[in-house]
């Protein structure tokens, strides 16, 4: 294969697209902080929808849309524009619900790093917000009275 | 429990592996041949169904309507849910704020009415030209954020968003329900068509993407100050 059909703007898209699904599905599966796994979401977004819209390519032809009363000979498939448009903004609203989300479990975790939130919620371990030290005495182990005390 | 290591290296050889994939399939799909003969349809027929210049809106409100329907849904359940969830911070006081200096607030000031009037062309212009509904609210709401974001204002009071935000989403389905009644189709294309290309063209399109920026404008504003009440907290 030549080099010059190696890098087409399709083989380019396409890579981009699948690039981005791939470096947002890793940082879901190895990345440990919420924070950054919201964000690998987002890119997980950016890249399905990159996807499709290229996908909706026709060569030579130009976006549906009528310049001065007449529609262009050629036009690109409008349905992937449709529902991509959409979904760039309500992949706005699920990120928020995400960091919403993010923000609640902080404060009352106090941790970001899901392997630590899952110890503390399998001790039962709650910390307070501000100082970010055990409200219960510090150990592994936390008593039914000193967790309702807390 | 899994080691750091092992995550990672159990994460890049699923990744690679599913890139494998993703370029198998695609090496097969090939570049501008995808075989979607509905979108072509849809470019056959123009604004003959709609009188929209714009099939991409088309699309969204007429063909599609049911489903921008269901988009909606969705981002007003994550919108609810956000504020939901962040509602706890609501008596925040803003005074105690960093107060902003005269750039950054003459600055926001001078923004907010552009950016207004930005998102409101976009809203009303959707069926003519690239644009519509989705896109200005986008805009819409980030008018409202930039007084938060500067502490130059309080950005937009709660109790009026949830309202535009209820309203616009009624009209949306009252317009619906009438092309229900008048056409027997949910969200077919009613009134007048008019030109091609002109701003009083397309019947409906414009009303519901007025209803569709309203409350798009309105539910991503709401989440916006909630998350910028939040930073007020001690």
């Amino acid at each position: 294969m030549h080099a010059t059909d190696l890098f087409t703007i399709g083989n380019l898209l396409y890579a981009g697209a699948a690039g981005l699904l791939l470096i947002g599905l890793y940082g879901l599966v190895a990345k440990r902080n919420v924070l950054r796994a919201l964000l690998a979401l987002g890119l997980l977004d950016a890249g399905g929808n990159l996807l499709m819209v290229a996908v909706g390519y026709r060569p030579g032809a130009d976006a549906p849309i009528a310049v001065g009363g007449m529609f262009p000979a050629g036009m690109v498939d409008p349905i992937p524009q449709a529902l991509i448009l959409t979904a760039i903004v309500i992949g706005v609203g699920v990120l928020a619900l995400g960091l919403a989300l993010a923000v609640r479990v902080y404060e009352t975790w106090g941790t970001l790093d899901l392997q630590v939130m899952a110890e503390r919620i399998a001790a039962g371990d709650r910390r307070s917000r501000q100082d970010n030290i055990p409200v219960p005495a510090a150990g592994s182990a936390v008593s039914e009275t000193e967790e309702q005390s807390a | 429990m899994k080691t750091k290591r092992e995550l990672h290296l159990g994460g890049l050889i699923f990744i690679v592996g599913l890139g494998v994939l993703l370029a198998a399939l695609l090496n097969q799909l090939g570049f501008g041949g995808a075989p979607m003969e509905v979108g072509q349809g849809m470019n056959a027929l123009g604004g003959a169904t709609t009188g929209a210049g714009n099939i991409v809106t088309s699309v969204v409100l007429s063909y599609r309507g049911l489903d921008t329907l269901g988009e909606l849904t969705i981002l007003f359940t994550a919108a609810t849910g956000a504020g939901m969830l962040l509602a706890r911070s609501r008596e925040a006081e803003l005074a105690d704020a960093a107060a902003p200096g005269a750039i950054v607030r003459i600055a926001a000031d001078l923004l907010f009415p552009f950016l207004l009037l930005l998102g409101f062309y976009i809203i009303i212009h959707g069926h003519v030209s690239p644009g519509g509904g989705f896109q200005g609210g986008a805009i819409l709401a980030a008018a409202y954020f930039v007084p938060l974001l500067t502490g130059a204002g309080r950005g937009l009071d709660e109790r009026s968003a949830s309202l535009i935000e209820g309203l616009a989403g009624a009209a949306f389905i009252a317009i619906g329900l009438l092309a229900l009644a008048m056409h027997h189709g949910f969200l077919a294309p009613i009134g007048p068509r008019g030109t091609l290309g002109h701003l009083f063209s397309a019947g409906s399109l414009p009303l519901l993407s007025s209803a569709i920026g309203l409350k798009v404008g309105a539910e991503l504003a709401g989440v916006l100050a909630h998350m910028g009440q939040l930073e007020e907290k001690p």
